[in-house]
């Protein structure tokens, strides 16, 4: 996974609540074998018009002050529904690395990590302010710090984040969580072990 | 310190912990289908890393299998090639898979408990959000993404944090032709699909004791959809009598072992939930949504809300933005919705007790005109059964398709779908904008509403039908 580093990026901006994984990326993008190439179906039945190909100039992220977006500003309750880490991955290859929002569906926020995307919880007034902030002069960039958990806005409607300390630690590092846990085999042995002695039904 | 079920299950499969990191939980039991695993096997290879224990593994091909003409050669050459993916990655690591040609294939929620490979006490992933329905059985079982699939199968643990635990209590009596979809969409009316985010519910009371296994299934896999990490039932008797001789259900004295264990494992009498939501049973009428988000529903002698009704701002734009994508009026009467499309089935009603339902009001009937009406069994087992008891017979005389098996038109990945414009009353758990074809206008609800509507033409109050 690669480093997530302190950056300055255009904020798109998405007022929409419980947008769903189903919209992210649609069901017939889903039977790919690859992890890439998903960016160009992002939000496919919003952002093309009917002919599937050309854009739909009502869609937000089709606006041309947010071209070249790495910041996605959202409403409530994003990324909700199926569990497709799909999902992420067309987010992260169409360019995205941060998404702020109030909250998330819960498989969607860990699948955010996985892929080096920084899902960043905003309060209800944190979040507002950024959204009129971005009305008031759409292509605007925010700076995102991670290290220091601060998002810094020109007109200074910044806030410090909270995130798991592991989880910040990974993103800043680039570590592979399978490496991680598999430096603790010798637990996994142990604890597997004791775990065939008091249900050994589950090994038959 | 007295302790829910969850807390119990947790504290069973704690691993290790780093200071500074997420606990590692053992997971027991994983399970897979074709969509979300290729990339996990990618990822093993590239990093040269085995399947830690390829016994813990069950496999199917459900969600892109067509669920007619199977015989033939899958057209869709993408999809083709993402189920001949899926039995090279199986072959090559060892896993048990119910590929397409075996009789014990069908949707992967249904499968599973069908051979008894989940039981109460076992942590159990699957990289699918419907893995909660598992929990019917007392099991800890939730959805992970793909890279926690390849995790899982390295290591046979997830670095987990600890949910908050919701007790959602449905005391009371269901009543006639009212089941436990109308309760699971009840819940979600009252918690919203952001309610139970953090949360792991456990539902009990009345109305859950009295549901069978397969309703307890439905309930459970429903959890998702009120943003639950999982949904869970505590394992009875009815637990045992359905496991007692499933091909992988403990046997011998192993069985009396595991009945011991299964039986301390529900909630302490006193243990403290984080929330606590009760619901009755007796004031659930049957369901049917009326927008683009499962939370968006009401009883069926209930109208279409006006946005102005919500004192929430989001509530309210979701509203405006639903009705709209829906072509719905406020204020219109939900049983003067006329609908195209009737579709049975999916990991939330394709078993049999879900065709028994619908075919106890499909019996007799015509489907109505301009109406096209599917039934698609969750397997090859439930196919067979229903047929064995005449309810294909049922539904072919009553004007429906009866289908081969599969997730089909639940999300619509298989080629069934619905054309632009065109509502569908669907047993399946998404009302999602698109999810059943672009354009097309789900509405959830029950096995028995379902087949009612079929034939009415639209939804009909069949808590007044005798």
């Amino acid at each position: 996974m690669e480093q997530y580093k302190t950056h300055e990026s255009i904020a798109a901006l998405m007022n929409r609540n419980n947008v769903d994984t189903d919209q992210i990326i649609p069901k017939q993008f889903l039977k790919k074998v690859e992890r890439t190439g998903f960016g160009v179906h992002l939000f496919h039945d919003w952002r093309y018009n009917d002919d599937g190909v050309t854009d739909n100039p009502d869609f937000e992220l089709n606006k041309p002050a947010f071209k070249g977006a790495k910041i996605l500003v959202a409403g409530d309750n994003f990324g909700c529904g199926s569990s497709r880490e799909h999902a992420p991955w067309a987010i992260a290859d169409y360019g995205f690395n941060t998404i702020i929002a109030t909250s998330y569906a819960d498989i969607f926020y860990n699948n955010c990590f996985k892929n080096g995307i920084l899902a960043i919880v905003a309060d209800e007034s944190e979040l507002d302010a950024l959204m009129q902030e971005i009305n008031a002069s759409e292509g605007i960039s925010f700076l995102i710090d991670l290290e220091n958990q601060m998002v810094t806005t020109p007109a200074g409607n910044g806030f410090s984040f909270k995130i798991d300390p592991f989880r910040k630690e990974n993103m800043l590092k680039g570590l592979d969580d399978i490496g991680l846990t598999l430096k603790h085999v010798d637990k996994i042995d142990e604890y597997e072990e004791q775990h065939k002695s008091c249900y050994p039904w589950l090994w038959a | 310190m007295k302790k829910t079920m969850y807390e119990k299950i947790w504290a069973s499969h704690f691993v290790h912990q780093e200071p500074g990191q997420a606990p590692l939980l053992y997971v027991d039991r994983h399970l897979m289908h074709e969509v979300t695993s290729p990339q996990a096997f990618e990822g093993l290879r590239m990093a040269k890393r085995p399947v830690r224990n390829p016994h813990s593994i069950l496999a199917t091909i459900d969600h892109c299998v067509p669920t007619k003409d199977r015989d033939l050669p899958i057209a869709d050459p993408i999809a083709k090639k993402q189920i001949e993916t899926m039995a090279v990655n199986c072959d090559e690591n060892g896993l048990n898979l119910y590929d397409m040609e075996s009789p014990d294939n069908g949707v992967i929620h249904v499968v599973v408990p069908e051979h008894g490979f989940v039981h109460p006490g076992m942590v159990v992933v699957c990289g699918d959000s419907h893995t909660a329905t598992h929990g019917a059985f007392g099991a800890l079982a939730f959805g992970i993404g793909t890279s926690e699939v390849e995790h899982v199968m390295a290591t046979q643990t997830l670095p987990q944090q600890k949910s908050k635990t919701m007790l959602v209590q449905v005391n009371g009596v269901l009543s006639k032709h009212c089941a436990a979809k109308d309760i699971a969409l009840a819940i979600i009316g009252v918690t919203g699909t952001a309610g139970g985010t953090g949360y792991v519910m456990e539902y009990a009371g009345e109305a859950i004791e009295a549901l069978s296994m397969e309703g307890r299934m439905t309930v459970c896999n429903m959890a998702i959809e009120a943003g639950a990490r999982a949904g869970m039932v505590a394992p009875d008797q009815k637990t045992y009598d359905f496991l007692e001789g499933k091909e992988f259900a403990p046997k011998g004295e192993q069985w009396e072992q595991a009945l011991a264990y299964w039986g301390s494992l529900v909630t302490d009498e006193g243990a403290q939930f984080d929330t606590v939501v009760t619901l009755n049973a007796s004031e659930i009428s049957p369901q049917v949504t009326w927008g683009t988000s499962p939370e968006q529903v009401v009883g069926v002698s209930g109208v279409v809300p006006a946005p102005a009704s919500f004192d929430n701002k989001g509530k309210r734009i979701a509203c405006e933005g639903a009705l709209k994508y829906m072509d719905l009026e406020p204020n219109t009467k939900m049983t003067d919705i006329e609908i195209d499309y009737v579709f049975i089935g999916s990991c939330t009603n394709g078993r049999i007790e879900d065709f028994r339902d619908a075919a106890e009001l499909a019996k007799g009937t015509q489907v109505a005109e301009g109406v096209t009406a599917i039934a698609v069994p969750g397997s090859f087992h439930v196919k067979i059964q229903a047929e064995k008891e005449g309810i294909d017979k049922i539904f072919k005389d009553a004007g429906w398709e009866w289908r081969e098996p599969g997730c089909s038109m639940c999300l619509a990945m298989n080629g069934d779908e619905l054309k632009d414009g065109q509502r569908c009353a669907s047993t399946s758990n998404r009302n999602f904008e698109g999810r059943q074809g672009k354009g097309g206008r789900t509405h959830l609800v029950s096995p028995a509403m379902a087949a009612a509507a079929a034939s009415a033409g639209r939804f009909v109050d069949i808590s007044k039908l005798g």
